[in-house]
């Protein structure tokens, strides 16, 4: 068995693209990011989520190498960002926010331009271009500005630009804001292609159903910290219950009913038109509800879903 | 370096589609000038002291080459870098490739120059047409107006990076500081016609100092302490404004 351990050490470190420790971000007095530890592994997706302020685009822009961290350890690709800025960049595709294309050029010299910027000869990035444009479809606007172009479209240039170097690391932040449903599930679409070739992905979001569809793993982040991590489902079953009954009843009469279940259901959430019980068998909790006379306009019972979660770690439960 | 030529490509490649829009501002609008004020009010003016002896259109040429290029550089250095940094934001895009803040502001500055140069450039070539122009060493002044310009687009460059409106400050320092500099920098005429009090301020611009040097290679005149003078306040002007963009930009980019 000689020689083999040998490597094995370096080949593990090699695998994590992204460490951070106590990571901080102080804009004078406000602190946006307040000691972040996260680890990410090539080939993960890995999300931030969390709502408006909670720090995540802050923490994307440093693990970007475009903003200098104010405190804590900070790897990417295993190099520091203060060092070796530009070098790591190099290997990053970085989707921002909002959109910072070339309005007054066409879509095609958007590309080639940056393509330059990595490196590539004025005859790679005219091969990558026209690559790039069939995966983002739009190949029939090529030659047109950028300006007019619907904000989907905007939107997958400015994730076709973000690949112009193949990265090996694609930062999103928010992918899919603003858009409609059509076209974000167009993008969750190119995005899972890029996933299966082998791209690590880190992803901010703020919408539940974008996270379960593209992140293996996540982190919830609130006031500049993070309050959970896992896999979609693990977060699931450790911060909600498996089951969810929604009961609806007429405006503001749904507070009345609660100390009529409050004991049938692990948590009871209470929202302007219903209430909604957290348990393992939402079924049974209903019959219950039913038996002891309870009678709301409707019920559902669903599934607990990562939003589920989110609201329960970031505010708004009111019992608990 | 190459980062540098890098970013000087890609705003190459938006003026190759935008030229023509810019045509009119930075190489017609001085051509305007100089024909209304020096060959038509020109008409009216006897040579004398107060034009070194020489025709008016001539006397005019070479100083109208510099006031041009404070405008254009100006011009190149508010609303498009505003633009960059908060409409289209594509200084943002440019720092998350391998390109630094640093390399971005130079190449963004030596664009400015560009421009002041290919406009200085066209405008040398319509005015030399039209006989504005006694010898070749007004070839001189192009660089004259090109550091000219840069003494002062180099502050507006520090001052764009630190607005955030929609530029209500450019109108107030294009109002405030631009127009009367244009018009009282020895541009039209000496400024021993103006006060005594106020020549101060004229020297405290690089537009006089543009204009004297401009001047000074065409007609000769100037001592070489006088020569020298000049460039160096317009370089530690350019300078100075560099530096505090540099600051700027950093601020503003690396949040």
């Amino acid at each position: 068995m000689s020689g083999v351990p040998a490597t094995v050490g370096s080949v593990s470190d090699d695998a994590v693209l992204v460490q951070a420790d106590g990571l901080v971000k102080r804009f004078g007095d406000f602190e946006a990011v307040r000691g972040v530890d996260v680890k990410v592994r090539r080939g993960e997706a890995f999300g931030f989520l969390g709502p408006n302020g909670a720090g995540k685009s802050s923490t994307m822009r440093m693990i970007a190498c475009t903003s200098p961290r104010t405190a804590g350890e900070l790897r990417v690709l295993g190099l520091d960002p203060d060092r070796h800025g530009p070098r790591i960049r190099g290997r990053l595709g970085v989707v921002p926010q909002q959109d910072n294309l070339d309005n007054e050029l066409t879509v095609r010299q958007n590309l080639q331009v940056y393509g330059r910027y990595f490196g590539l000869s004025r005859h790679q990035v005219r091969a990558r271009a026209t690559e790039l444009l069939e995966f983002a479809q739009l190949s029939d606007r090529a030659d047109d500005q950028v300006e007019p172009l619907s904000g989907g479209m905007k939107r997958r240039l400015t994730i076709a630009r973000s690949l112009v170097n193949e990265p090996e690391l694609l930062l999103l932040d928010e992918p899919t804001t603003g858009l409609d449903p059509q076209a974000r599930h167009l993008l969750w679409d190119k995005l899972f292609r890029l996933k299966q070739q082998g791209v690590t992905l880190i992803v901010t979001t703020h919408y539940m159903d974008e996270a379960e569809q593209l992140c293996d793993r996540l982190v919830v982040m609130d006031g500049g910290r993070i309050v959970a991590e896992g896999s979609p489902a693990a977060l699931i079953a450790e911060h909600s219950s498996r089951e969810v009954l929604e009961l609806r009843f007429p405006i503001d009469q749904q507070h009345h009913h609660v100390p009529l279940v409050e004991d049938l259901a692990e948590r009871v959430e209470v929202l302007p038109d219903r209430l909604l019980l957290y348990a393992t068998n939402g079924e049974a909790v209903l019959a219950a509800a039913t038996r002891r006379g309870m009678r709301p306009t409707s019920s559902l019972v669903r599934r607990a879903t990562l939003e589920d979660v989110f609201l329960r770690l970031t505010g708004r439960t009111l019992v608990d | 370096m190459r980062p540098v030529l890098l970013v000087l490509e890609h705003f190459w490649t938006w003026y190759r589609r935008n030229w023509r829009a810019t045509v009119v501002s930075t190489v017609l609008l001085p051509l305007m000038f100089l024909g209304a004020m020096g060959f038509g009010l020109g008409s009216r003016i006897t040579p004398g002291p107060a034009t070194d002896g020489l025709p008016y259109v001539v006397y005019l040429a070479p100083a109208m080459l510099v006031a041009a290029a404070v405008q254009v550089a100006t011009a190149e250095s508010s609303f498009p870098v505003l633009g960059s940094l908060k409409w289209d934001r594509r200084y943002y895009a440019i720092t998350s490739t391998p390109v630094t803040v640093d390399q971005l502001l130079m190449a963004q500055a030596l664009w400015v120059a560009l421009r002041v140069l290919i406009s200085g450039l066209a405008y040398i070539a319509v005015a030399a047409l039209f006989g504005a122009f006694t010898n070749a060493g007004v070839l001189l002044a192009v660089p004259v107006s090109v550091l000219a310009g840069m003494a002062f687009g180099s502050w507006i460059l520090a001052l764009a990076a630190s607005v955030n409106d929609e530029g209500v400050t450019f109108g107030n320092v294009f109002r405030f500081v631009l127009v009367p500099m244009t018009l009282f920098a020895g541009t039209y005429y000496p400024i021993s016609q103006l006060p005594a009090w106020s020549r101060p301020l004229a020297w405290i611009t690089p537009l006089w100092h543009g204009n004297e040097l401009a001047r000074a290679v065409e007609f000769g005149g100037m001592g070489a302490l006088a020569a020298v003078g000049h460039v160096v306040y317009l370089v530690v002007l350019t300078a100075g404004g560099l530096l505090v963009a540099r600051q700027r930009f950093h601020a503003r980019l690396k949040v």
